[in-house]
């Protein structure tokens, strides 16, 4: 490639060691770096659009529930007698609490629907085709336990809406041929919602739901890195047509001693 | 990375049309669970036909394109000098990694899901509750009576139940005891008529906090969620609930009424005293009790 030469100064050679010093420390012990710029600078077809920014901003929504979801774990109290009087705390006297549950409550509504919104791009787009069925089927897993973190945490503020609106969905779940009459038990902790329906929904919502939904975050993205975007439908290029994605050459020295 | 690409073979089965015969097939039959016996018996049919067509299909539609290609064995080293390794140390370290990886998961696994799972289903029997004696229960009168199951464990465990007093049926008081647990959803269900709150009595009983308020549910009673409505002996008049109202059984002890086991109630003929029933094991609201329908639900948790 006919790069024109520029020189650069001296103090500007030495200011670039010295930044690219701890980068090229962890690159050679960890090849981590070159992860991320494989991750980072991939190949994508030329004729994608926003549209194709879905599956990010769900990825965002639900960074944004994990991280106001642990400042409001700080103060949340799961239990019968103290749950509400927690959750007034938090709204009414802690600084910006307001803000932070406000973010987690209507954050929860953003993540569902976003989930929905690439659901549909991915349908009408037929990304899920061969060879993407797996990831079609991880995302309908993480679908499904988003859809079951909105029924465990819409019980946590334990008010007349929360407790009442859990005893119609846990019954709901009751009605299924077979197993229902076992779910409710499963689910209540006990033949009814008791004192440790909420710590079991509060346990179910903040710690198997998330670890679940990350682990299947990070296999989506593995696949998706892996099988590379898919093109439009009307697009010239046919899916999948490009090379496996290496870093585009002229992003390589970002960091030196790069790995192909 | 290997490279990869669009596999010039596709890979789709043949299109066929009996699964979806199947799947209507099946559709059919929980609708005849729900309607009758001889709509389930045409979807038992059309299910049989389609699914055993299906099968034929799956099963002898020519030679299947994975049979030949077994996995190759495991070994690609070509076999050398006389076999003196019949049972390689790297066979014996990889099964007993793998064995004894298993064993440590079991032992884990086994009591973390007994306890996330197995209390649940055990202890869960109804405690008796004293709510007052026989005579602040006036004859064909209502009373709206709330109090905790138990009150350790404090609100959480309120409950209500709407008793009247029917006077004595041969020899022996007569109590009606409908619980306020919609049969649609769980939702509560309120007294179709005026509550006299300012009435109200709580009491220090000798086992609960209960408090009788006295009220006349004369368009029976109703539940605000989804509309479900029922009559005074909770039979369902209206709205979506499957099955009447579930009932509390009593026993007098030294003159005090005391609640025991709920049980649910599919339809209740008579009134008051005379009414006649028959008791079914208490079932989570929305399970039918009787009818066809109950094949649904043929085991359940013990309460």
């Amino acid at each position: 490639m006919a790069v024109p030469v520029r020189t650069k100064s001296r103090r500007r050679q030495q200011l670039e060691e010295a930044a690219l010093y701890p980068l090229d420390w962890v690159e050679e012990r960890s090849g981590l770096v070159g992860g991320v710029k494989y991750f980072l600078f991939r190949k994508v077809p030329g004729d994608i659009s926003w549209a194709h920014t879905l599956g990010s901003a769900t990825l965002t929504a639900f960074l944004v529930q994990a991280i106001t979801g642990v400042i409001l774990a700080m103060y949340y109290k799961p239990h019968p007698d103290t749950a509400y009087e927690s959750i007034k705390y938090i709204t009414n006297d802690v600084t910006l609490g307001w803000l932070v549950r406000g973010m987690h409550r209507w954050g929860a509504s953003v993540f569902i629907i976003l989930m929905f919104f690439h659901m549909a791009r991915v349908f009408l787009y037929g990304a899920y085709k061969y060879p993407r069925e797996l990831n079609w089927i991880v995302g309908a897993l993480i679908l499904i336990l988003g859809m079951f973190e909105g029924f465990t945490g819409y019980l946590l503020p334990w008010d007349q809406t929360a407790y009442w609106a859990t005893v119609v969905a846990v019954n709901l779940q009751g009605t299924g041929p077979f197993v229902g009459p076992f779910l409710v038990n499963v689910l209540n902790g006990g033949a009814d919602i008791g004192v440790d329906t909420l710590s079991r929904f509060y346990a179910i919502h903040m710690l198997l739901l998330p670890a679940a939904i990350f682990a299947l975050i990070g296999l989506h993205l593995w696949l998706v890195i892996r099988l590379g975007v898919t093109s439009p439908p009307w697009s010239n290029e046919a899916a999948g047509s490009g090379e496996p994605e290496g870093p585009r050459p002229d992003r390589e020295g970002l960091v030196r001693g790069d790995r192909s | 990375m290997e490279p990869h690409g669009p596999d010039p073979q596709p890979h789709a089965p043949p299109p066929s049309l009996w699964p979806v015969g199947f799947a209507i097939g099946v559709a059919v039959l929980l609708t005849g669970v729900i309607i009758g016996w001889f709509v389930a018996a045409i979807g038992a049919a059309i299910t049989l036909v389609f699914g055993w067509l299906w099968v034929r299909d799956v099963m002898g539609g020519g030679p299947a394109p994975h049979a030949e290609g077994e996995r190759p064995p495991p070994s690609a080293q070509p076999v050398s000098e006389g076999e003196l390794e019949a049972f390689p140390r790297s066979k014996f370290l990889e099964a007993s990694t793998l064995g004894l990886g298993g064993l440590i998961g079991g032992l884990i696994t086994v009591p973390v899901a007994w306890v996330a799972v197995a209390p649940t289903f055990l202890d869960q029997d109804q405690p008796d509750v004293d709510i007052g004696p026989l005579e602040e229960f006036p004859e064909n009168e209502w009373r709206v009576v709330t109090f905790m199951e138990d009150p350790d464990q404090g609100e959480v465990t309120r409950r209500t139940v709407f008793v009247r007093y029917n006077g004595e049926l041969e020899g022996q008081p007569s109590l009606t005891i409908i619980s306020n647990r919609c049969a649609h959803l769980g939702c509560p269900v309120q007294p179709a008529g005026p509550i006299r709150d300012d009435e109200s009595v709580t009491e220090e009983t000798s086992n609960s906090v209960v408090t009788r308020i006295p009220a006349n549910p004369a368009g029976g009673f109703a539940c605000p969620c989804h509309g479900g409505a029922y009559s005074t002996e909770g039979n369902r008049t209206a709205g979506p609930p499957v099955r009447a109202l579930d009932r509390y059984e009593f026993e007098l002890r030294d003159g005090r009424v005391f609640l025991l086991a709920s049980y649910s109630v599919g339809k209740v003929e008579g009134e008051g005293k005379d009414a006649v029933l028959t008791k079914y094991r208490l079932m989570s609201p929305g399970l039918h009790v009787d009818g066809l329908s109950q094949l649904l639900y043929p085991i359940g948790p013990r309460r």
